[in-house]
């Protein structure tokens, strides 16, 4: 769910494509605003000391040789790969770091496979799709991300493929007007059903697929509440921002070192009975020069008249990288350094 | 037998009811219709497995029939036509009837020659998804009473559907779909998220409430515990005696 003016859901969105193209996976960027390219031009550089840039350099060239003797580099590379089985794998090492004041380098972007869907183009290109009564726009990006899975094997299409690969997707401000939607700019919208409809085929598409995605709503412009109810049930995972910028929480000093709330609405609860739920469910984020930080936040003691306050600095929890979800991307329990 | 349930579900997850009931009524020995409209069969697989029953063994010994929601829109939508030209079960999603899905409930639970199983069983997760698949309310309760008038009266088999509501209730269609059936069934397990908001050892209450008899007057039994979700169990417990607390 973005935040009113889509600063920090865009950043976290960006921060999902960048964390797939340090591990290399397959990008699929759809957007009806911004060319995706130019999205892609900023994503934050990661943070990688020298011997890890050495290493990266060195698996990118040995992929045709053997592989079972070179078993671990290539392990290493797989590390960070779910597989798509019973378990979850909770890999030791997760995520990586970004320096949000640096751009990513074109080199280490050239290095993944990038697909993208910009819907203006793609509008003049294709006739007008009516599938299902869903709105055109919808419905080409659901056949356009189709393609994209089954030409390139994520659905185990092409066995003979040896390395299996991700597919991370990711899509701006579904719901929107510039969509061809309406939930979000009338009250009585001509057609509910378009973006849950889509939503449902996606979910298909994730499940049968080696694949993740994160989708923006602009939920607070949403006057039917009933919509957000149903996206939120047909998600895996769901989580708003709430930023202070132009609201009076602003000003309130226990929020002045944060520029907003994270809210968890809903976590994922698959091949299991239970989920994961952490203790606490009061994040706040903040943003700082380099980094994006989200940290728990917590009543001081009202001992004075100035509220002081101490941020617990945790490690960052393994974030789950299943193959289906829909939804922002696993966000860390406690605090999570970008 | 011949038994409508409701499960409802209000600011949590009551999917664990759906394990449940699948799993109860196949080791029963019953032929179940599972209409799975919001997980894939593997996630419905593991979780049976856990509580000891094997879906692909029920499958492939007939005892099972899968409807497979998610899977089936894809083969609709990108699919090749089907030259049997069968409707599938999920025309609804093009014409807004379900009658289609009606007749393959139908056609799944109607004893076949050389069928020894207990009784038919109907399990759908969920009936929420049919709203936001674009079928109006007044279209699924019509869908429910035809199956019931099959596999309840005709068959004397049962029925057993989730509704699932959200956080705030806002979800019109969905309460009024949850509220008709409410008055319909003969029992209804509701669980709801704790009112005083998350609770690590205490993941809800639950409603059970038993309709004695649809005609008379008589009131309705209500028992209200809370539970706790573990791995391969749910615990039930008296309000306030949760094991944290004792």
């Amino acid at each position: 769910e973005e935040d009113k003016y889509a600063v920090y859901s865009n950043l976290l969105f960006k921060y999902f494509l960048a964390e797939g193209v340090v591990c290399g996976h397959d990008l699929f960027v759809a957007s009806a605003m911004e060319p995706p390219d130019n999205i892609l031009k900023k994503l934050p550089a990661p943070l990688l000391d020298d011997t890890h840039r050495n290493e990266l350099r060195e698996e990118a060239t040995p992929a045709k040789s053997e592989d079972s003797q070179d078993s671990m580099k290539i392990a290493w590379r797989y590390e960070n790969l779910p597989k798509m089985e019973a378990s979850p794998t909770t890999s030791t090492k997760f995520g990586h770091y970004y320096d949000i004041s640096k751009t990513m380098s074109p080199e280490l972007l050239q290095s993944v496979k990038r697909h993208s869907f910009y819907l203006p183009e793609e509008l003049s290109l294709m006739p007008k799709l009516k599938t299902w009564n869903m709105n055109c726009g919808y419905a080409s990006l659901l056949h356009s991300i189709q393609k994209v899975i089954c030409q390139e094997g994520f659905d185990g299409s092409h066995p003979q493929k040896k390395q299996k690969n991700i597919l991370r997707i990711g899509i701006q401000s579904m719901g929107s007007l510039l969509w061809g939607d309406d939930i979000c700019s009338s009250d009585t919208p001509e057609d509910i059903h378009s973006l849950t409809k889509f939503l449902y085929v996606l979910r298909g598409l994730l499940r049968k697929s080696l694949s993740a995605c994160i989708i923006t709503v602009p939920s607070h412009l949403i006057q039917n509440k009933a919509i957000m109810e149903r996206v939120t049930n047909l998600s895996d995972m769901v989580v708003g921002l709430e930023s202070f910028i132009g609201s009076e929480r602003e000003t309130n000093p226990l929020y002045k070192d944060y520029q907003g709330l994270l809210h968890v609405h809903q976590i994922p609860r698959l091949n299991s009975l239970i989920c994961d739920v952490s203790d606490t469910k009061d994040l706040a984020f903040r943003l700082k020069r380099k980094q994006f930080t989200i940290e728990r936040l917590h009543l001081p003691p009202d001992l004075s008249d100035t509220v002081s306050r101490s941020s617990k600095q945790d490690l960052a929890e393994s974030a789950k990288l299943l193959s289906s979800g829909c939804g922002a991307m696993a966000i860390g329990k406690k605090h999570l350094d970008f | 037998q011949g038994k409508f349930t409701l499960l409802r579900d209000t600011r949590t997850d009551g999917s664990f009811l759906v394990h449940h009931f699948l799993s109860f009524y196949l080791r029963a020995g019953c032929k179940v219709c599972f209409v799975a409209l919001l997980q894939s069969f593997s996630h419905y697989n593991i979780v049976a497995q856990k509580l000891g029953v094997s879906l692909t063994a029920a499958r492939e010994r007939g005892q099972l029939v899968f409807l497979e929601g998610l899977k089936s829109c894809l083969d609709l939508l990108f699919g090749e036509k089907e030259p049997s030209g069968e409707p599938s079960p999920l025309q609804f999603l093009s014409t807004s009837n379900l009658k289609a899905l009606f007749d393959f409930v139908r056609t799944s639970l109607t004893p076949a020659e050389g069928d020894s199983w207990q009784g038919p069983v109907l399990l759908v997760d969920d009936l929420s998804v049919l709203l936001s698949l674009g079928a109006s309310p007044v279209a699924v309760l019509d869908f429910i009473h035809y199956c019931r008038v099959v596999v309840c009266s005709q068959l004397q088999g049962n029925i057993v559907v989730l509704v699932h509501s959200g956080e705030d209730g806002a979800d019109e269609e969905n309460e009024l779909l949850g509220t008709a059936l409410g008055h319909h069934s003969d029992l209804i397990l509701w669980a709801e998220g704790l009112a005083t908001g998350f609770c690590k050892d205490i993941h809800g209450e639950i409603k059970i409430i038993k309709r004695l008899s649809l005609q008379s007057t008589e009131q309705d039994v209500v028992q209200v515990y809370q539970y706790k979700i573990q791995e391969r169990n749910v615990t039930f417990f008296a309000r306030g005696l949760s094991a944290a607390v004792l």
